[in-house]
């Protein structure tokens, strides 16, 4: 039998029909909504008078629009709140499950949806945001669709699609000190470019990537769409089968057993054909900033800002100089003398409990300098707030002078009230840096969650091993 | 969806890549819950010199005399010209429903991010892939001539010149075919619905556990 990489796996058992051009009926599993991407895909279905095809396959949470802060009171913004009371309603219209506001579940879906188990291996899974790719950690197709897609999926339970080309980045060696899934993240969409993945399917694999814990896979594969590519993913081991023992949507007994045996099989064969491989040696990664208004516009935080006249390309050249008159930096100027003036600790990205138990250790017996306006930790969900308070994290997180927030997406798109002011630098753990993201005119350089501890403490980006 | 077959139509270049979809509608728009009425507030950030936001008269809002958008050579465009990886970034499909409440039909550029390109499809937008050597030409030439027009014909998937010239274009047979006939594709994919359900059928055999996890 030819021997097949693992996207060639996942799609060939979720086809219902091809047609002659290869556009391809794909059967989804799993299908997580929120707040945001859904109300008109709602819309269309009750205008057409259809019905969810499956509603047991559909997980809703509203994450985007939710205040992280006084959330007893409701939400204040009037046309923030009407989206989430939509999708509450529709919710109950349609009888699909939803973590409201006040469930301790709440949280970003792509930290809910693995958190309870709702994603599992050899899935497909969809929702509408791109960050879907965040659960191809688990060995399942996820990935990010549109309005129209969300409603095509809630009514026929299938979506029109075609195979992307398979990408293998294989990532070998030993991760150095303090280089987490963040670095090597930004050092992957640094060397192939944000749209270096464009039209394929990425699977991480090498030494470096099974070292990962799930926390770290995810961080990883849900940046897979900065690199341009719709989906990432990574082969099971026995950590992805431990992560779901337990979880409440997870199979039990004997299907348990059953389901163990497929998701064994969840890896590319040898020899499996890849329309093309990057090769990374990971002790060339070390700990990351951004620079620039592109997650590709990054460098090691011991790195400075580039010098746009060193580029030969003209429109690359004119991309670097738009960003750093954005950013407000210099060419050649050493990122450790970057004053930040806020931090936010969050996101799909890094928000879940290893993320804030690397913060929280830079951040112990230390202090947030007095020149940091703002620094926010933002838990994934509610169930990591708990773990962290289990584990004493808050705690430390205040006393350094952290703020504690309420589950949500927070400052990574500045939805809520959690936003930058014009020209306010902030070195956020989220996944992009896009002009305005974190609120308009801000400046946001994306990092690691030790990394954004380092930086409130020293009010500029450091190394975490140099703090003294 | 509005069918496409044939566009006569104004160029409008946008010279800088990466264009993401934060520059083309800015969240604070995707609180609507509407899937009309986001023309007015594509590229929101260059378009207008103050900080706009929903409910805002927008007709009462400075302008920013510098962008492209707000120059009236470009008054009326229908065609947008860009540099590669336009509409990088995130799913949200306001930004095709901007484009097209604008008055937006087709968009030129050497490459589209993925989820971007799919969402322009299920909107009655046609974008189209031109060598990146082909669309810095037709920067220079719509720079150079007042009201430069190009006619994008889907039928027979060419853009046509000023000067006569065709240029051929790569479009998937069933998106040119939903597009030229402004199908619904839900509807479409229900012809299917007993293919549907058999593959269900097997699968719940193979793998029962992906049916309804929790009451197993
Ligand atoms: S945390 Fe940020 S990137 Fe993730 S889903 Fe929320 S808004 Fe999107």
């Amino acid at each position: 039998m030819k021997a097949k990489n693992l996207y060639d796996k996942l799609w060939e058992s979720h086809v219902v029909r091809k047609e002659e051009d290869g556009t391809t009926l794909l059967y989804i599993d799993r299908h997580l909504v929120h707040e945001v991407t859904s109300p008109q895909a709602f819309e269309g279905l009750r205008l057409a008078g259809r019905k969810p095809w499956r509603v047991d396959s559909v997980l809703a949470v509203a994450d985007h629009n939710v205040p992280t802060l006084g959330r007893e009171g409701g939400i204040q913004d009037p046309v923030s709140r009407l989206q989430v009371e939509t999708l509450d309603a529709n919710c109950s219209d349609f009888g699909i499950e939803e973590f409201r506001m006040d469930d301790a579940r709440q949280g970003i879906v792509h930290v809910v949806g693995p958190e309870q188990g709702a994603t599992l291996p050899g899935m497909t899974v969809v929702c509408g945001d791109s960050h879907t790719s965040t659960h191809g950690a688990f060995a399942a197709l996820a990935f990010g669709i549109g309005t129209s897609e969300v409603e095509h999926v809630l009514a026929t339970q299938c979506l029109l699609s075609k195979k992307s080309k398979s990408m293998l980045i294989r990532v070998e060696g030993e991760l150095g000190m303090g280089v987490t899934a963040k670095d090597v993240a930004l050092y992957i969409i640094g060397t192939i470019g944000t749209a270096g993945g464009t039209g394929h399917a990425i699977e991480f694999a090498g030494s470096a990537i099974r070292s990962l814990s799930m926390e770290g896979r995810m961080t990883l594969c849900n940046m897979a769409i900065e690199a341009g590519a719709r989906a990432g993913m990574v082969a099971v081991d026995e950590k992805t089968i431990d992560y779901f023992r337990g979880r409440p949507f997870a199979p039990k007994g004997e299907f348990w057993d059953a389901a163990c045996r497929d998701w064994n099989t969840l890896k590319s064969d040898e020899g499996a054909h890849f329309d093309a491989t990057v090769e990374i040696d990971a002790k060339d990664i070390r700990p990351q900033v951004t620079w620039g208004t592109s997650p590709e516009m990054v460098v090691p935080v011991s790195g400075a800002v580039p010098d746009p006249s060193a580029c030969a390309d003209p429109v690359k050249r004119q991309g670097m100089e738009k960003a750093l008159q954005y950013m407000g930096l210099t060419a050649n100027q050493k990122i450790a003398e970057i004053p930040v003036d806020k931090v936010f600790i969050g996101s799909c990205t890094n928000s879940r409990i290893e993320d804030l138990r690397a913060a929280a250790k830079v951040a112990k017996g230390r202090h947030v300098a007095k020149s940091v306006k703002l620094a926010m930790v933002v838990p994934g969900s509610g169930l990591v707030k708990r773990q962290a308070e289990q584990e004493g994290l808050d705690k430390i997180f205040l006393e350094a002078g952290f703020e504690w927030r309420e589950p949500g997406c927070s400052m990574c798109l500045a939805m809520n009230d959690d936003r930058l002011s014009p020209g306010e630098r902030c070195a956020s753990t989220s996944n992009r840096n896009f002009e305005g993201r974190q609120g308009p005119g801000g400046r946001t350089h994306l990092v690691s969650p030790a990394l954004a501890a380092a930086a409130a403490v020293a009010g500029r980006f450091v190394d975490p091993e140099e703090l003294s | 969806m509005k069918a496409f077959t044939h566009l006569d139509g104004l160029v409008v270049p946008l010279d800088r890549p990466n264009v993401d979809t934060d520059a083309i509608i800015p969240k604070q728009f995707l609180k609507s819950i509407r899937r009309s009425g986001f023309g007015p507030n594509l590229f929101d950030e260059w378009r207008y010199l103050d900080h706009g936001e929903p409910g805002m008269d927008n007709s009462k809002r400075p302008l920013n005399p510098d962008f492209v958008l707000n120059q009236p050579r470009f008054k009326g465009a229908q065609i947008l010209l860009a540099r590669e990886n336009f509409g990088c970034g995130s799913s949200r499909e306001h930004a095709p429903w901007a484009l097209e409440d604008y008055g937006i039909r087709a968009i030129i550029a050497p490459s589209f991010a993925d989820i971007f390109y799919n969402n322009c499809f299920k909107n009655g937008l046609l974008p189209i892939r031109l060598e990146a050597g082909i669309v810095d030409r037709l920067f220079g030439e719509t720079a150079s001539v007042e009201g430069y027009r190009l006619v994008v014909d889907l039928e027979n998937q060419t853009v046509g010149l000023p000067s006569g010239g065709k240029i051929p274009f790569e479009v998937d047979a069933f998106r040119k075919k939903c597009l030229i006939e402004g199908l619904d594709d839900i509807g479409l994919t229900l012809i299917h619905k007993d293919e549907i359900r058999a593959y269900e059928a097997k699968r719940k055999l193979e793998a029962p556990w992906l049916f309804d996890g929790r009451n197993l």
